[in-house]
């Protein structure tokens, strides 16, 4: 004991003073100040991140010589007579056309997702997980290969153009999504609320409708927002498959762009209107967002 | 009726035990599978009977500007069999090589560079400050506007010459020094392949940001406060507690970004088409191109499996990371 003491006294009379002198060991750590310089940088970035969709969305609101000005005219008038312009060319067909498509393909993608769900979670399938990873593993395939032989069948059978071959490629575009995060959800019920549900002598139909559906309705929710966001965004299928009749809304903005003399504010307005519903869907399932993204491999 | 209950649930001694509760009869087995079967027969029908198609069509020499005098399951005259012909032109031509080189150039700065934003906004996203929450609802927003849109709105509002946001703000910072007139920089035609990867990645730099985010928010409070009182440094913590933390996340955002990027449609043909000549046309575009404008299906089909097979080994790595990460969900 006394031979060890020498050795490591030295160390100590350091450790302590700094402990009840306060939390300021070293210089420039000072937390109080170090907090604020990362709340600048944090705040910095992000407003710089932000910056074109915030200038999208005040550019929508200039009059279009106001919009054409070098340097930009920041406070100029603002008025939404851009966006009536932009109905007055036809956006409401469009987003009508884009809603049917979101909404159709996401009730019929849940429709088959969550009993999907149930039998790779509560009364699970053997090899289950072999059947998580293959609905995952096609969502890595990429669509432009399967665009040509998609393309000569529907034209084949007569449904180019129309608004039921996006709901069914969207259906199956947003499967794997579905399916994992449906199956995330319905995982983490515990086993005890359904068994006692069942002693109590409840039916298949009743646990489902009076215990699962409350329990999973806000995981429902995100996965119904979250396939939505995808179908509304997709571009590739749409432009490809539809022409007049069932073009949907990021046609119609790459349509847009070929008017002549000025057009910056309306276009503009035009790409405010058409992200606005996936703006408010995204912002509504934040929390839930990244499980989404990452197919239910991060909670 | 109690003896017959009984000798149900006790097994008399000379029967052998119980099999295992895991071995479910027939019928429970397909009773289970039930609900499962809708989804995956819609799900084998709409995604892999049109790739056996692609491998199918990929073998034929159709041209849709010369047909020929064979059937493709009534859907199209073709010319004749191919054998691995396509294939062969799909990697020499010169015009695919260079997609093919363009995409991993596309795919692999866009991946690297919104990785790193995205850790950088993730690290300061992690730490408490005032309008914290706000921070990262407007932080999400880029991912969120429809990539058509952005893909315009970057074109048009931001990197046109005359009017747009880069030249006006230049022009506004050199005229508060008191020159005449800012640089007039044509992004899309002089660095046309710099405008593009930038654009995606403030595309993809929120979706990288927050699974990241998720990651540092799921390390042990316990193990960075016992490091705390062992007085390591923040970039100590950083790098040998939180970095290993974080690997299996980088990984995971890194590799489904790139399958991702991979597939990127949207901005090529918004921002670019593939242009100046074919300096930013990806391995979509290029297929895109010779189905809808060359018409030449056959190689279309090639090119097709070719990206397929790409992804595959890209997503092979993807399914083992995100297998690892789900394991470790269900053993805890």
């Amino acid at each position: 004991m006394s031979t060890l003491t020498p050795s490591t006294s030295p160390t100590l009379p350091d450790t302590k003073a700094a402990t009840p002198g306060g939390r300021k060991p070293r210089k420039g750590a000072d937390p109080e100040r170090a907090g604020w310089r990362w709340a600048t940088l944090a705040w910095v970035l992000t407003l710089l991140f932000f910056a074109p969709v915030g200038w999208m969305v005040l550019t929508s609101l200039h009059r279009e010589v106001d919009a054409a000005t070098n340097p930009p005219s920041l406070f100029a008038p603002v008025s939404l007579d851009n966006y009536l312009a932009v109905f007055d060319r036809g956006a409401g067909v469009y987003l009508l056309n884009s809603l049917m498509a979101s909404v159709i393909s996401t009730v019929l993608v849940l429709a088959l997702a969550v009993p999907a769900a149930y039998a790779l979670s509560i009364r699970p399938i053997e090899k289950w997980t072999d059947a998580m990873f293959f609905f995952l593993s096609t969502k890595f395939l990429p669509p432009i290969a399967a665009l040509l032989p998609i393309y000569l069948i529907v034209k084949q059978v007569g449904m180019l153009d129309n608004i039921y071959t996006l709901v069914i490629l969207y259906t199956a575009m947003n499967m794997p999504i579905a399916v994992w995060m449906m199956q995330s959800f319905l995982a983490e019920i515990p086993k005890e609320v359904l068994e006692a549900a069942q002693v109590d002598g409840a039916g298949f139909l009743r646990t489902m409708w009076s215990i699962v559906t409350p329990m999973i309705s806000p995981g429902l929710a995100a996965t119904a927002l979250i396939c939505f966001i995808f179908s509304w965004n997709e571009f590739m299928f749409a432009v490809n498959l539809t022409a007049t009749v069932s073009a949907t809304a990021p046609v119609f903005l790459v349509g847009f762009i070929s008017s002549q003399g000025l057009f910056l504010a309306k276009l503009c307005a035009a790409a405010t209107l058409v992200s606005l519903p996936v703006l408010i869907a995204g912002f509504a399932a934040q929390d839930k967002l990244v499980r989404g993204l990452s197919l239910g491999a991060v909670k | 009726m109690t003896s017959t209950l009984d000798r149900e649930v006790e097994p008399t001694p000379d029967q052998p035990p119980a099999p295992p509760a895991r071995q479910l009869s027939s019928r429970e087995r397909w009773t289970r599978r039930g609900p499962l079967m809708p989804a995956l027969i819609f799900t084998i029908v709409v995604t892999q009977l049109p790739f056996l198609l692609t491998i199918a069509i990929s073998t034929l020499n159709w041209n849709v500007l010369r047909p020929g005098d064979k059937n493709f399951l009534g859907m199209g005259n073709f010319e004749s069999f191919a054998g691995l012909g396509n294939y062969a032109t799909v990697f020499t031509d010169s015009r695919l090589r260079d997609a093919v080189i363009n995409t991993i150039v596309l795919t692999v700065s866009v991946v690297v560079v919104s990785m790193l934003l995205g850790l950088l906004l993730a690290v300061l996203l992690d730490r408490k400050f005032p309008g914290r929450g706000v921070a990262r609802t407007l932080l999400i927003a880029p991912f969120l506007v429809m990539p058509v849109a952005s893909a315009l709105i970057w074109k048009h509002a931001l990197y046109n010459p005359d009017y747009g946001l880069f030249n006006g703000v230049l022009n506004w910072v050199w005229q508060l020094f008191g020159a005449e007139e800012g640089p007039v920089i044509d992004y899309v035609s002089g660095t046309p392949m710099i405008a593009v990867v930038a654009a995606l990645v403030w595309q993809w730099t929120p979706f990288m940001m927050l699974i990241l985010l998720a990651g540092l928010q799921s390390q042990p409070t316990d193990v960075l406060e016992a490091a705390r009182l062992d007085r390591a440094s923040g970039m100590q913590i950083f790098r040998f507690i939180t970095l290993p933390h974080l690997r299996r996340y980088i990984e995971l955002s890194t590799l489904l970004g790139s399958i991702y990027v991979l597939q990127t449609f949207d901005a090529i043909f918004t921002i670019t088409q593939g242009g100046p000549g074919s300096a930013t046309t990806n391995l979509p575009y290029e297929i895109y191109l010779t189905m809808f404008r060359k018409y030449e299906y056959g190689e279309a089909a090639a090119a097709g499996v070719v990206v397929v097979i790409g992804t595959i080994i890209v997503a092979t790595f993807a399914l083992r990371t995100i297998s690892s990460l789900f394991t470790e969900e269900h053993s805890r």
